[in-house]
Order: structure tokens, then C-alpha cells, then sequence
């Protein structure tokens, strides 16, 4: 039973992954990515790492699409946007995505209804585990983690500064006469 | 708590698969939009190699390095997203073939 979870979580992983990198519209893809990665947060659920999973969904699904959807947005504002949003947003484009949430969606209520799958069995890795190796042995590296993070908050800011600095000072060129 | 067993061949082929497709995204889209999106595919799926690597082993740090690469994944895509501003400002198109000018 289990095994059958995988499966076809794989599979709508897969298919939303061949859709993400051939679709034209930049949304389109981002939310056939969501898909994506809500399959794979089924498969590292099933893998027995229920906290990687929920981070999958927090951090990947959460924030990082997010920050994407929120360039591509951006991008847009000067130019004839209400008329691409109009296309963007066809009823015709959800179907996909939603049947492939759908069939994530069923997967849960089975197991929801059905109880978990567990016959052969396996290891789980709890956030305990993670936590006191994270906080012990790899104090180190999320140290690092840290001063990367930092050095990313810097460098975004200051890219992203001059753009908006620049942006607005056209702007109130433009509304002078 | 057991957990059911998945043949790891059978998760390090799935991470293998979406590894070259993101790795097929980066060749063949020149949008930086969607080459930052197949950027997160490919370390997604060394994500996923790496927690099926944790879970065969019964481990957390397979689940450390997936945090790290999570990390990774944020400053990245906080930077790239940056630049991908400055790339529409500057050069007033997506298309990152336009910025080829180091190139002469």
C-alpha cells in the first residue's frame, strides 16, 4: 500500500516537474512547481521524515515560490498588467494543477480513512532526532547556515535598493511636466 | 514508530529523474525566471536523494543536509531574484542571452 503512496506520488511529481519547465507563463509555472513540491513532501513523509516534509512545505512551497511569484508580479506592474493578468488567470489553466493536487488530496483521505500504511517495517527519523544532531554535532555548519543567510539578506537588499531607488525617481520624472 | 520501506533505488532513480529535468530546464529555457526554477528542481531533488539516504540509514543527517540545502535554496534564490531585477532594468528583457556581453 505504501509502496502504491509512492508511486504515485512519483508520478504527479514528474508530471508537474515536465510541466514546470515547459510552460511558457512564469505562474503557470510556479504553481504546477507547488505541485511538485507538495509531492515530494508526500514522498519524504512516507520516507519516514515528517519534518523535512513540513519544512519542504513552509520554506519551499511557502516562502521561496512566494519571493518568485512576488518578482514575477513585480516585473509586470508597468506594463499593460490588468490585460496579462486577464490572460494569466484563465479558468482553463487550473485544471491541471488541480487534478494533480486532486490525486495528492485523495492520497491523504485514504490514509486519513484508511489509517496510516505500515506493514513492513522501517525507521523514523522525528524532529528529536534532527534537533539534538542539528544543535550538537552540526552546530558548525548551522553557524554557516547563518552567516549565509546574513550575507544573502545584505546582498538582496542592496540589489534590490538601487532598482527601487531608480524606479521611483522615473516616476517622479515622469509625473513632472 | 515504523514506517513502511520504499527501495531506495527506486527514490534515488525519482531524484535522478527530476535532477535531469531541472537539469534539461536550465539548458534549454534562456527566461532567468524559469532558470532559477529549474535551479531549485535540481537541489530539491538532492534533497531528496539525501533524505532517502537518511532514512535507509535511519539518521537524521540526512534531514540536516536537507536543511542546509533549504538554507542554501533561500539565499540563493533571495540573491538571483535581485539580479533578476537589475537584469530587467538594465537590459529591459528576462531573456539572460541579452547579458551575454562578457562574452564579447
Amino acid at each position: 500500500m505504501a509502496l502504491a503512496l509512492f508511486y504515485i506520488a512519483a508520478a504527479v511529481a514528474l508530471a508537474s516537474t515536465v510541466l514546470v519547465i515547459t510552460r511558457r507563463n512564469a505562474a503557470h509555472a510556479l504553481i504546477y512547481l507547488v505541485v511538485s513540491l507538495l509531492s515530494i513532501a508526500v514522498i519524504f513523509f512516507l520516507l519516514g521524515a515528517p519534518f523535512a516534509a513540513a519544512l519542504e512545505i513552509v520554506i519551499y512551497a511557502g516562502a521561496i515560490v512566494v519571493l518568485f511569484l512576488f518578482v514575477v508580479m513585480m516585473l509586470n506592474l508597468g506594463r499593460r498588467s490588468a490585460e496579462r493578468e486577464r490572460l494569466w488567470l484563465q479558468p482553463g489553466m487550473w485544471v491541471g494543477p488541480s487534478i494533480l493536487v486532486g490525486v495528492l488530496f485523495l492520497m491523504m483521505l485514504h490514509v486519513i480513512v484508511v489509517g496510516a500504511p505500515g506493514t513492513t517495517e522501517g525507521t523514523m527519523v522525528g524532529p528529536k532526532e534532527v534537533g539534538t544532531a542539528l544543535f550538537g554535532q552540526y552546530l558548525l555548519a548551522v553557524e554557516l547556515a547563518a552567516m549565509l543567510l546574513l550575507a544573502a539578506l545584505i546582498g538582496a537588499y542592496h540589489l534590490g535598493r538601487r532598482y527601487l531607488g531608480d524606479r521611483r525617481e522615473e516616476s517622479s520624472r515622469e509625473n513632472r511636466p | 514508530m515504523t514506517v513502511p520501506v520504499i527501495p531506495i533505488e527506486h527514490v534515488l532513480a525519482l531524484a535522478a529523474a527530476l535532477f535531469v529535468m531541472g537539469l534539461t530546464g536550465v539548458l534549454v529555457r534562456r527566461n532567468v525566471i524559469f532558470l532559477l526554477m529549474s535551479l531549485e528542481i535540481m537541489m530539491n531533488a538532492c534533497g531528496l536523494a539525501f533524505i532517502a539516504a537518511g532514512a535507509k540509514w535511519g539518521q537524521p543527517d540526512g534531514q540536516i543536509m536537507f536543511m542546509l540545502i533549504l538554507a542554501l535554496a533561500a539565499a540563493e534564490v533571495a540573491v538571483a531574484l535581485g539580479l533578476v531585477l537589475q537584469l530587467e532594468r538594465r537590459f529591459d528583457s528576462l531573456d539572460i542571452d541579452t547579458a551575454g556581453e562578457l562574452s564579447g
